[in-house]
């Protein structure tokens, strides 16, 4: 009686050992490192490790280790001096073609580093840090691009030599025509720039209203946080901040976080610069249609401009900024559409104006009928006008920002446009002192609940307490064995997850040994009772465990940041609480007191 | 070792206690909803959008001083109080309508260096007012679903008016925390929520075990009233509850003192909850049923049909 078939031990044994190989990374603590990563995006290779050591060994920083991950080079050093000294010698020397991030890396061995496992990465709270939540101005995304359908829809009825108006307002497009026989064909005209237009009769009987469907808006919204995560990604990247997050929550949200990193400000102006740059040709006539004023920045004249753009920031692959004939520049290159329109433009305007518009949106908050409001605003000012001398395609220079500007609008425009603007509506930034302090108190708070419990047990339960306590040790292994698995984010409130499942796991083992004991007290042989303890134990445990996971589930689904750091340790630890209390503990019970003569039960 | 006899044979139910806890609860649950209603939660900042800086000096803090800083600064409306020790101090702003966070911040901080340069920013969280309608939303919404989940799972394992009951002993618990907190001023944040969710899951652990008990005491005692039944349930795993419940009081209070100052008032839910929900479990939710009428038709399966077998072959 009471013996586990010896495939149930082993199996048993071998997840325990598979929770212990997985915790492993995280027993060897962390150093300061440095990430050095392509620009281009390509992966490098053993070659370039040896390279970066020779670099920076030649000014006496010798790596601790040095190695390839994830086509990356990472360098490891001892002393955070010798990583600063490091970092700045590398950036140095490989500005421009390698980005250079500061770190700090769990020093794994080369042989638990080759199983691929890596420790629990730590939240925010723990190792200090900046945490963005950016919203995505959907309505703007969406005027723009009825912006766009609207010149469309112009150039098509023009080609199609229908006379007619078109005017945009709010969400709807108008198309004003002349005659009502015109309907007919300019509705066609209409739904041939995009079939899914909505376009529906206007109230006078020679107008048509012009709206985008729902899919189209959706889609639209997708593809402007889409596009917007991208852009971020990117910029990020370029900022060379190790191990950064950029994630959407929700319909119109982009979280960004960004370890180690201490200073917000630079971080936030660069992350939601909307700078871009349209091109336009100046309008030397004066009565092209739509065309209007722009202002110029600071000594830079106002100019008419057409309401064509020739080419816009989106269209640019790749910009450097430099100086040209004593001027600051950035250098521009155009992908191939941007080229075509830019060749067609300049080849049939030689000799005539053309200027660079450079565009930022900001927010503004204005009060309405005692109600905060946004209102967003879109700065185009003209930077520089210049007569086309000859034509051109996708490769130009344009001046007319300062130094700065011209580094940054260079690096934004690598880096992408934003597809509409973003706003920050959450900031949380943790100090690195503070991150320390919260480890130091979560991993005493975790040993000293943890002890008391254990002692505990003993106290209370002897023999059955001190095979309890095997099975909690074993819990929190594996709490940490999953995380490290998932690579999920320790954070504060997780530690407090932890703490508290410590508390409840033990709950499925109080209830086993009272009902072991019941069992003893009736009268019940030992044997008979550990076997009847376990069995009617199984369903309260079940169920008691069950409905804690639901408040879990439900907490892990609404929640956000810190909270869903708790909601995860706590259903995990509840998981595996499960297993190691009802056949961890079985396992060993079996093993100690199964199959021979028990004459008492130590319970 | 034993804290709780073995054979227990409290009477939890009869009358008089159960008529006594009842009031209790009616009164207590009342008391919290009028303090919810005139005196509201202390929300932090994360549900009411606004800036938060937590500051550090080398020497003890003189928080008065430091409001003199601010108001002569032009923040009339921060909250400067002492967070943990005593260097530490906590400053708290209202959502500002027309300025932008950044410059605040560097103003707050810019502010305090002033006056004593070795002041070192420990953390800032920024949060705008839209988040925190949408995060109090978002909690709401949790505890809603949370509780509606339940509710289908015990509906769905045992019966509707165990459902109740347990629905009706979480609710009570919940108000209950929540108006201690209203009471004390403490501050509610993201990880109080969380602790109130772990609340419900805690009560509910409570009740489910006592309502397994139930349904299995049914078939084993047959013939009693279910006043008998659920009392004896109650006693059977008397034990068991209060062992639980000192373990886990026993991680709270170490949390609770060392965890440090930030899950403090998340530390504090979960003892009083723990406390609650223990007792809550006992008189609120087995009550509950009870007053509903449950009887062991309720939970045992239905007899085979005998005049079925006889029309077998």
């Amino acid at each position: 009686m009471n013996r586990y078939p010896t495939w149930l031990n082993v199996l048993v044994l071998v997840i325990l050992l598979l929770g212990i190989v997985l915790a492993l990374p995280n027993m060897y603590g962390s150093v300061p490192a440095i990430q050095m990563a392509s620009v281009d995006g390509d992966s490098y290779t053993e070659p370039k490790v040896q390279e970066f050591v020779q670099v920076v060994s030649r000014e006496n920083l010798v790596p601790e280790a040095a190695y390839l991950e994830d086509g990356r080079v990472v360098l490891r050093f001892l002393e955070e001096s010798d990583q600063l000294a490091a970092g700045d010698l590398l950036r140095e020397r490989y500005d421009g073609e390698a980005s250079t991030a500061l770190s700090l890396t769990p020093r794994l061995p080369a042989w638990v580093r080759n199983l691929g496992l890596r420790p629990m990465t730590l939240g925010l709270d723990l190792r200090g840090g900046v945490y963005f939540l950016l919203e995505v101005d959907m309505e703007t995304a969406i005027s723009s691009r009825l912006g766009l359908y609207q010149q469309d829809i112009d150039n098509r009825l023009r080609d199609e030599r229908i006379r007619h108006r078109v005017d945009l307002e709010g969400r709807i497009i108008t198309v004003r025509l002349t005659t009502e026989e015109d309907l007919a064909p300019a509705r066609q005209a209409i739904l041939d720039t995009d079939r899914e237009l909505l376009v529906a009769d206007g109230p006078d009987g020679r107008s048509l209203t012009v709206r985008m469907s729902q899919t189209q808006i959706a889609a639209r919204e997708n593809f402007a946080i889409e596009q917007n995560i991208t852009t971020l990604r990117n910029r990020v990247d370029q900022l060379g901040v190790s191990e950064p997050l950029v994630q959407r929550q929700g319909a119109d949200r982009i979280v960004v976080q960004l370890p180690g990193v201490q200073d917000p400000n630079r971080l936030d102006d660069i992350l939601t610069a909307t700078a871009t740059l349209e091109f336009r040709l100046v309008d030397t006539t004066g009565d092209s249609p739509g065309s209007r004023r722009y202002p110029g920045r600071g000594d830079e004249s106002s100019q008419i401009l057409q309401r064509d753009v020739v080419a816009s920031g989106d269209q640019i692959v790749d910009a450097e900024s430099g100086f040209s004939e004593g001027q600051p520049a950035v250098f521009i290159n155009l992908d191939g559409a941007g080229g075509e329109s830019m060749l067609r433009a300049t080849r049939a305007n030689v000799n005539k104006p053309m200027s660079t518009v450079f565009i930022e949106t900001r927010r503004e908050t204005v009060m309405r009928d005692g109600e905060e409001q946004f209102r967003t605003i879109r700065v185009e000012e003209i930077i520089n006008t210049a007569t086309i001398r000859g034509i051109f395609k996708n490769r130009f220079q344009i001046t007319g920002l300062t130094p700065v500007e011209a580094r940054d609008l260079a690096l934004l425009l690598r880096a992408g446009a934003l597809a509409a603007p973003i706003y920050k509506v959450e900031e949380r930034t943790i100090g690195p002192s503070l991150g320390q302090e919260n480890i130091d108190r979560g991993l005493k708070a975790v040993t000293i609940g943890f002890l008391s419990v254990v002692a505990f047990m003993v106290v209370y339960y002897k023999w059955f307490g001190v095979i309890a306590n095997l099975a909690l040790f074993s819990n929190l292994i594996f709490i940490v064995a999953l995380m490290s698995l998932l690579s999920a984010a320790l954070t504060l409130p997780g530690i407090a997850g932890i703490v508290l499942t410590v508390g409840m796991a033990l709950d499925a083992n109080i209830l086993i040994f009272e009902r072991i004991r019941e069992e003893l007290s009736a009268g019940t042989s030992p044997q008979a009772a550990i076997t009847a303890g376990y069995d009617k134990a199984f369903s309260s445990i079940a169920d008691a465990n069950i409905t804690t996971l639901i408040a879990g589930i439900v907490l892990f689904v609404f929640g956000t940041g810190p909270v869903k750091g708790f909601a995860v340790t706590l259903s995990l630890g509840i998981i595996t609480s499960m297993f190691t209390a009802i056949v961890g503990t079985r396992s060993v019970v079996n093993l100690v007191y199964g199959g021979r003569k028990v004459s008492n039960v130590p319970v | 070792m034993k804290w709780i006899k073995e054979k227990t044979t409290i009477d939890f139910l009869s009358p008089r206690p159960r008529w006594t806890a009842l009031g209790i609860a009616i009164v207590t649950v009342l008391m919290s909803l009028a303090l919810l209603a005139t005196r509201g939660l202390e929300f932090g900042i994360d549900f009411t959008g606004g800036i938060l800086m937590e500051v550090g000096y080398p020497q003890a803090a003189d928080v008065d001083r430091i409001r003199q800083l601010m108001d002569g600064a032009g923040f009339d409306e921060v909250q400067v109080q002492q967070f943990g020790a005593d260097t530490d101090v906590l400053l708290r702003l209202p959502p500002q309508p027309d300025a932008n966070a950044d410059s605040i911040r560097q103003t707050l901080s810019a502010t305090l260096a002033a006056d004593e340069p070795g002041v070192q920013i420990r953390r800032v969280e920024f949060v705008g007012p839209q988040v925190g309608e949408d995060l109090r939303e978002q909690g709401a919404t949790a505890m809603i679903f949370a509780t509606a989940m339940i509710f289908v799972y015990v509906m769905f394992r045992f019966q509707w008016k165990f459902a109740i009951g347990a629905v009706a002993s979480l609710i009570h618990d919940v108000i209950l925390v929540l108006g201690f907190f209203a009471l004390f001023r403490w501050q509610f944040d993201l990880t109080v929520l969380a602790a109130m969710l772990a609340v419900i899951g805690y009560s509910l652990n409570d009740t489910v075990v006592v309502f397994d008990r139930v349904r299995e005491n049914f078939s084993v005692l047959r013939g009693r009233t279910a006043e008998q039944v659920i009392n004896q349930s109650l006693n059977d795993t008397l034990s068991r509850t209060i062992m639980t419940g000192f373990t886990t009081l026993m991680v709270l209070v170490a949390l609770y003192f060392i965890g440090g100052e930030t899950l403090g008032p998340f530390s504090l839910a979960l003892i009083i909850g723990v406390l609650i929900g223990t007792y809550s479990s006992i008189y609120i939710a087995s009550a509950t049923s009870l007053f509903l009428g449950i009887t062991a038709q309720d939970l045992l399966p239905p007899d085979k049909d005998p005049t079925l077998v006889d029309d077998l072959p």
